[in-house]
């Protein structure tokens, strides 16, 4: 629309110093002059810099993000070996209380049949020695027994018998008895 | 409200002047637009401007000149402040951060997908191109200021330069023969190609003309439809028209500031594409 007004204007308008489509050589040499020497100035002062500070960058950013996904990848490969590390390492400690488990068994069974070959021998010492308290007791019974035997001998007797001699008639009988 | 009163304060000024004189004469429109030999500060009086022929030519400092070099010097300190951001530390500060959108529109929306590998010989001459175009649309929506852009000469210029570019562009990645034999659809009737040879050599100058037609009328159009809209008010001589007059102008000029944007990017844009054309010709 805003185009079709201007050129109403342009066939309207013709009177008093020029229309709008003349085109003035003064103004386009100076122009071309201008935006040449415009164009010279900004290339070698705004463009070059400016294009080559936005590389730059660009560049640094390529880079730093390269950067950060080797350094995760190395994390990465970090993290994997310590994992593989710390399964190793669990490993080795489940064989190590395995092995202390077995050992502790070993152990276990072996302290068991020590204490049960003490305790058999303890009881057998033990047997032993009422075996003999034993005898004593019983020879202390014997000699007790014919005490009492020949003193009531003695008694029943009523002395008719010299006591020495009865003493050994009785013991020699005792003797024979427990021979038998 | 404000930018739009502030930016046809002038032509409120002369629009007065000529509703005084009580004449319905339309030229009034058309001294803003056209060229001159003077800059005009209404209110504060009028700033001549001189006048010298060189070898036959005339090569006057018009009030359009005046401003292509004015627009040439602030595109200078701007960029080389931007430059300057970059010096201290790769990553710029405040500014020049703009700067650098507009730099990597360009380069990655433009130039870069037009033209393809190589793109870099001729990405200073289309950012120039582009920051040329952009600041003087946009120097045309100051108060006082003038659209250069708006000057056919202006746009007939940068077509040239355009034009040389892409010529240039097609002999240097294909040397000059075969370029222009390449332009030429090979495996053609003899017949046809009479028909054929003259419309491809036409259209090698269509397309910069078209470049220098469009990028003028669009810039032109606006401010036109501006101060006509303003006109009416003192045509139909009724303050009522105001608020309708003033309300569609600072439409007319928001739709400048988005038309200002999309003509420099129009034209870089079809530059780069011409240029990424002559060369990958391979018809």
């Amino acid at each position: 629309m805003l185009t079709f007004f201007s050129f109403l204007v342009l066939t309207w308008e013709q009177e008093g110093g020029g229309s709008l489509i003349d085109v003035n050589p003064g103004v386009v040499f100076w122009t071309v002059v201008t935006f040449f020497f415009l164009l010279l100035i900004l290339r070698k002062f705004a463009w070059k810099p400016i294009l080559i500070a936005l590389d730059q960058r660009e560049n640094s950013i390529r880079e730093s993000l390269d950067k950060a996904e080797k350094a995760k990848q190395e994390a990465q490969k970090i993290l994997d070996e310590n994992q593989a590390n710390l399964a190793k390492a669990d490993e080795e400690s489940k064989k190590i209380i395995n092995q202390s488990k077995i050992y502790a068994e070993k152990i276990k069974d072996q302290i068991i049949s020590e204490s049960k070959l003490v305790a058999k021998k303890i009881i057998d010492e033990a047997s032993d020695e009422i075996e003999r308290k034993k005898d004593a007791v019983f020879d202390e019974l014997l000699n007790q027994i014919t005490d009492i035997a020949v003193h009531a001998a003695g008694k029943i007797l009523n002395e008719n018998l010299n006591l020495e001699t009865q003493k050994k008639i009785v013991t020699k009988y005792i003797q024979e008895i427990t021979k038998n | 409200m404000f930018l739009s009163q502030n930016v046809n304060n002038v032509a409120v000024v002369d629009t007065l002047k000529r509703a005084a004189q009580n004449n319905s004469d339309p030229s009034w429109i058309m001294h803003h637009v056209l060229d001159g030999h003077s800059i005009s500060f209404e209110p504060f009086g009028t700033l001549l401007l001189p006048q010298f022929h060189i070898f036959g030519f005339d090569l006057s400092i018009t009030k359009h000149v005046f401003f292509i070099f004015l627009i040439a010097a602030i595109l200078i300190l701007i960029s080389l402040l931007a430059a300057r951001s970059y010096k201290k530390s790769i990553i710029p500060k405040g500014f020049a951060n703009l700067f650098e959108v507009l730099i990597l529109f360009v380069r990655d929306e433009i130039v870069a997908p037009s033209i393809g590998k190589g793109y870099e010989t001729y990405l200073p001459y289309l950012l120039t191109l582009f920051f040329f175009i952009l600041l003087s649309n946009l120097f045309g929506l100051i108060p006082y200021s003038v659209t250069v852009t708006g000057n056919i000469a202006v746009t007939a210029a940068l077509a040239s330069i355009s034009f040389i570019v892409t010529q240039f562009a097609g002999i240097k990645s294909h040397g000059t023969i075969k370029y222009f034999k390449g332009l030429v659809p090979s495996g053609m009737p003899k017949l046809i190609l009479i028909i054929i040879i003259p419309l491809e050599i036409l259209g090698l100058f269509t397309k910069p003309f078209a470049l220098c037609i469009r990028l003028f009328a669009n810039m032109i159009a606006g401010h036109i439809v501006i101060f006509s809209l303003l006109g009416l008010i003192f045509i139909m001589h009724s303050i009522y028209v105001a608020p309708v007059s003033v309300g569609f102008a600072l439409f007319i000029e928001l739709l400048e500031l988005l038309v200002a944007v999309i003509q420099a990017y129009i034209f870089t844009m079809l530059t780069a594409l011409f240029i990424g054309m002559s060369v990958h010709s391979d018809h």
